[in-house]
């Protein structure tokens, strides 16, 4: 008789438990979808239009080879971030993180106004290619395979 | 069952203890070696100079957390389906194990990211899954300090190690499945080989070390629960329990 209160105990709990999880294993590739972003693509922001003007956001992309504008006096920064797409210039305010420079990954924080994003912080998206600086190789080539996502994921 | 048996108990113990402190200090030799080595065969990284480095214990750490909460799904499920204290007790030391990476995979992250992305954290579907993980064990090891009947312990730890262990492949596919700020995973192809070798013989360590940290605590664990047994038969008059 025990054993039979015993077995159906845990039937139950072996149930409760395959409940639970499939609840959570739902919230979490189910109700979770690709429109989960961690930052918007020039292209994006500018579809956007009015929507995200004066809206915090998050913008990502590469730093326009040439477009860097350094104030050192007034730590005053510009510069044109892109997507391989569209293109959108950006204000910051302080030092930008040491990796920062021409086609770098960067994620800005801040707010898109009257065509400038005005950036409050500044990230550095740093690719997956670790490598040993060679003779005659230029940094835009690493960053092709991160170019190359962002713009499938415009696209898509 | 007296005082003579307690003391019988406690020889092999005390042998199994000098052995688990010889290997404990093998292994811990091995990934220091493999650390230096590393350092050593490892050039400047071109953007970010000697941080790479830290590329070594961050990513074998969190490889390594995988291992350890397979491990727990694997015996936590047993656990249900079977009911032997064992396979908690080994589910337990692998959930402590795989939370002290977990750990430091955060820890680590985040002193790689303050100098190098500029920030120390942020909310990206990388680093908050990991978070969650991280917080599901260590809900796990606070859960189990707080239930003091071994069943219901058993139980309840068996379905809040299988709920986190379903978080592990999240973990894992966030930085494809989003678009985070973490990178996503480094290959052969994306790494100099040099990178690629200390890598590996990095991780291969830290699983030494995670194998090691898992059998002693799963030793100490059932030592422990022994001693439980013991007291609770000496408590009860020394009848050998009441089944007997």
């Amino acid at each position: 008789m025990s054993g039979n209160v015993e077995g159906r105990k845990r039937a139950t709990l072996v149930v409760a438990v395959v409940i639970v999880l499939g609840a959570f294993g739902y919230l979490l590739y189910g109700g979770l979808d690709k429109n989960v972003v961690f930052f918007l693509t020039p292209q994006e922001l500018l579809a956007k239009g009015t929507q995200v003007e004066d809206v915090p956001v998050r913008l990502g992309g590469m730093v326009a080879p040439g477009s860097v504008k350094w104030d050192a006096d007034k730590l005053d920064l510009r510069f044109v971030l892109m997507d391989g797409v569209k293109t959108v210039e950006v204000h910051s305010k302080g030092a930008p993180p040491q990796m920062f420079r021409d086609n770098m990954g960067v994620v800005c924080e801040g707010r898109f106004r009257n065509g400038i994003f005005e950036s409050t912080n500044l990230m550095i998206k740093h690719s997956e290619e670790y490598r040993a600086p060679k003779p005659g190789q230029t940094p835009q080539e690493m960053y092709k395979e991160m170019f190359k996502t962002l713009k499938q994921d415009a696209s898509s | 069952m007296g005082v003579g048996t307690v003391e019988l108990s406690v020889a092999p113990a005390r042998a199994r203890r000098s052995t688990g402190m010889l290997i404990g200090l093998g292994v811990f030799l091995l990934l220091a070696a493999t650390q230096a080595y590393s350092i050593s065969i490892s050039t400047p990284d071109r953007d970010m100079g000697h941080l790479q480095k830290i590329m070594y214990v961050h990513v074998p750490a969190a490889w390594n957390m995988m291992i350890a909460y397979f491990i727990v799904a694997i015996a936590s499920l047993r656990y249900l389906w079977k009911g032997r204290e064992k396979d908690d007790l080994l589910a337990a030391a692998a959930a402590e194990t795989g939370a002290l990476m977990t750990g430091l995979t955060l820890a680590l992250g985040m002193i790689w990211g303050k100098p190098t992305w500029g920030i120390w954290w942020t909310w990206d579907a990388r680093l908050t899954s990991t978070a969650v993980l991280f917080f599901i064990y260590v809900g796990y090891l606070i859960l189990r300090a707080f239930v003091d009947d071994p069943d219901r312990r058993a139980q309840w730890s068996a379905a809040v190690g299988l709920l986190g262990a379903l978080n592990v492949p999240i973990v894992y596919m966030s930085v494809r499945w989003w678009r985070t700020l973490h990178q996503v995973q480094s290959s052969p192809s994306t790494l100099d080989p040099n990178y690629t070798l200390s890598l590996r013989i990095n991780a291969i360590a830290v699983m030494i070390v995670v194998l090691f940290f898992i059998r002693h605590r799963y030793q100490t664990m059932q030592l422990e629960a022994a001693a439980d047994a013991m007291h609770e038969r000496i408590a009860l008059g020394d009848r050998g329990g009441i089944n007997a």
